[in-house]
């Protein structure tokens, strides 16, 4: 399979090259860990879309159990079909629904298999999943039959931080940690995502983004994804470029900021800031 | 192979284990990279590292273990101008000086040195090129020139052309640590509440057959499932006295922060007044409204001080007795309000049980948080959890 080197639109640096190509060739789950925004998810879109592999997403909820992505076994209804009399409740099967995992094993086409934010769920969620990532097979009791992977399935495991992972867990993924891009980094993601924009503005717009950015107190810091929603908009309203450049305190918010501010708090915080700005001068 | 290298991560604390070493192994068989010291790192670092509290601890081994490896491993040497050269040592040396190299032996043979030296710089790095470009900052540093040899900043880490691993990007992030906190760890699950709380997803069999039985026909009954809805609100003393107990409370704050999910945490000095912060860096221009905490977490939330509670009374019981600033309303004031909003409320104590009696305000303190006050150690906190699970909203 050939070496993931980022895509046409996500530019990839190169620890995250390795991390990834590491668990494309090993077949080993690859922990996604790094703050909100910052491409977590859309990262597994790409590797799909650069191996030419379907993707199953399977989003975690706090309700999510280990079991459903395996498979469910709907008692209730054939509890119901049972009363009524239907011929369907005869065989069990009929009431057992494939899980995201399922999926994935059973995939005519090796598949990208994304595991979103796995740290939603139960502090137990993921020791539920370790022998079927591990071994990549497991066994449906209720129809006695065992479901494994002909090919091991790419994994990729976002974590938002908000529990910690067992031990055992870890053991058996690589990981990578997205930090936060630099200029540099941030020039090259703009470029791939509105090719000919106009430099002084780009460079404009990230001075302001990053000055937003250090202000302390923020509740929710702008990420990337919202830069780039900044920047779709200001494109589309046609900013003049003066705007971005208006160092006037009395306009300490930034144009048309609530794409990057998204909390009232921060909002208000910024207008706090600039009331002070007016009364020091 | 690199037995050492996993030998040395084990010792900072970075849980490598046989398995992952295996798995660096493969990899590195199955030429999962480009053989360059670079993608060596980042392969190690995502092979042995899971947590990025961890990264920079592990750029510290990387550092450790591979130093001087590294350097002379599949990168050229700069070739370095001649005339640069001469430019560089007579921009840093003064003329006396040079005079006295010259004497010590051959203006060639120190220029050869001096050569050598700058060839140790990483090629590829752009620090290298910028090391050159901004001579306005020495990379020489008045230590830059001895008469016993040409030495170079290229010995000194800091002024060194720095590699990936050398930069201790993740430094910030190294805050959790958690040590010795097992038994701290288990007397917080106490506080986990298996209240039964979300959605109606499991099959409540009893209901079930009772309901069955009356109505006569099937009557299938679904309860929300058990999990863990505990909420908590932490105070931390911070400063002062509480200096020599900054260590263990920090052990129960990384303990409890892996246990909730509803985990909010503020510090405060000596007594609760109208302002918390949740930086000590910042804790002049950072802070949170005492009130907007109160108006923000509902009465559901459990609220565990930590401090040793030894301060003059005045402190608690007077406007303006505050240490560190002026405070309109007492520190009384503020804890009768918090408990009005938060039944659950414990104040843990790490000064020993024994000592409490002697002063005077941690008898005040621990009227005011209804007598809930219990010392750092399993069994004290084995009852401040069971109080604080006792405590219905």
């Amino acid at each position: 399979m050939a070496r993931f080197e980022g895509t046409a639109n996500y530019v990839a640096t190169d620890d995250l090259k390795v991390a990834v190509n590491a668990a494309v060739l090993l077949r080993r789950p690859l922990l996604v860990k790094g703050e909100p925004g910052t491409g977590k998810t859309v990262l597994a879109h790409e590797i799909a879309k650069a191996t030419g592999a379907p993707l199953i997403e399977w989003n975690v909820k706090s309700t999510t159990k280990a079991q459903q992505g395996l498979y469910e076994y709907d008692a209730v209804a054939r509890l119901r079909d049972g009363q009524l009399g239907d011929e369907r409740v005869h065989d069990i099967a009929n009431y057992i629904k494939k899980g995201k995992l399922w999926e994935a094993f059973t995939s005519p086409q090796l598949p990208v298999l994304l595991i979103d934010e796995i740290d939603k769920a139960d502090i137990e969620f993921p020791n539920d999943l370790l022998q079927e990532l591990d071994r990549m097979s497991f066994d449906v009791y209720e129809t006695r039959e065992r479901i494994a992977a002909k090919e091991r399935p790419i994994v990729v495991i976002t974590s938002n931080n908000e529990k910690e992972l067992p031990d055992a867990f870890l053991r058996r993924c690589f990981f990578h940690y997205i930090k936060f891009p630099d200029r540099d980094t941030m020039q090259a993601i703009i470029d791939v995502h509105f090719p000919g924009i106009q430099k002084t503005l780009v460079s404009k717009a990230m001075d302001v983004f990053y000055e937003v950015r250090e202000v302390p107190g923020l509740k929710k810091k702008p990420s990337t994804s919202e830069l780039l929603d900044w920047l779709k908009l200001l494109l589309n309203e046609d900013m003049p470029l003066d705007v971005l450049q208006n160092k006037d305190p009395a306009k300490a918010i930034p144009p048309l900021h609530g794409a990057l501010l998204k909390n009232e708090q921060d909002v208000m915080l910024f207008e706090r800031l600039a009331f002070m700005a007016r009364r020091q001068n | 192979m690199f037995f050492n290298f996993v030998d040395e991560l084990r010792a900072a604390g970075i849980p490598a284990s046989f398995k992952e070493h295996l798995v660096l192994l493969e990899a590195l068989d199955k030429d999962v990279i480009e053989q360059t010291p670079e993608a060596f790192y980042y392969l190690s670092r995502a092979t042995f590292v899971k947590d990025e509290g961890l990264l920079d601890r592990f750029d510290q081994v990387f550092n450790k273990v591979f130093k001087g490896l590294l350097t002379s491993y599949g990168q050229n040497p700069v070739d370095i101008p001649e005339d640069w050269l001469k430019a560089v040592a007579e921009k840093f040396l003064t003329p006396e000086e040079m005079a006295e190299i010259e004497k010590l032996g051959s203006w060639e043979e120190i220029m050869e040195t001096l050569k050598k030296r700058l060839e140790e710089q990483e090629k590829r790095h752009q620090g290298g090129n910028k090391w050159i470009g901004t001579g306005g900052t020495s990379p020489y540093g008045n230590s830059g020139y001895n008469p016993e040899g040409v030495r170079i900043g290229g010995e000194s880490k800091h002024k060194r052309a720095l590699k990936v691993w050398e930069k201790r990007e993740f430094q910030n992030l190294d805050n959790t640590r958690e040590l010795g906190t097992r038994n701290i760890k288990i007397a917080l699950r106490r506080l986990r509440r298996f209240a039964r709380e979300g959605h109606l997803d499991e099959l409540d069999i009893e209901g079930t057959i009772d309901g069955t039985a009356r109505q006569g026909w099937l009557d299938i009954r679904m309860r929300a499932e058990r999990r863990n809805a505990v909420k908590v609100l932490l105070f931390l003393d911070v400063g002062g006295s509480m200096d020599p107990f900054i260590k263990l409370v920090e052990e129960l704050f990384s303990a409890a922060s892996a246990e909730f999910k509803n985990l909010e945490f503020f510090y405060f000095h000596n007594c609760l007044y109208e302002g918390v912060w949740k930086d000590n860096k910042r804790r002049w221009s950072e802070r949170t409204q005492t009130w907007d905490i109160l108006h923000k977490y509902g009465h559901d939330y459990k609220v565990i001080f930590v401090g040793d509670a030894a301060m003059s009374p005045y402190e608690i019981t007077h406007p303006g007795g505050s240490v560190e600033h002026f405070n309109e309303e007492s520190g009384q004031v503020w804890m009768q309000r918090l408990a009005h909003v938060y039944p659950a409320t414990v104040w843990i104590n790490p000064v020993p049980e024994k000592q409490w009696s002697y002063s005077q305000s941690t008898k005040i303190i621990k009227e005011l948080v209804g007598g809930n006050m219990y010392p750092l150690t399993l069994q004290g906190l084995d009852d401040a959890m069971r109080e604080l699970t006792r405590k219905k909203h």
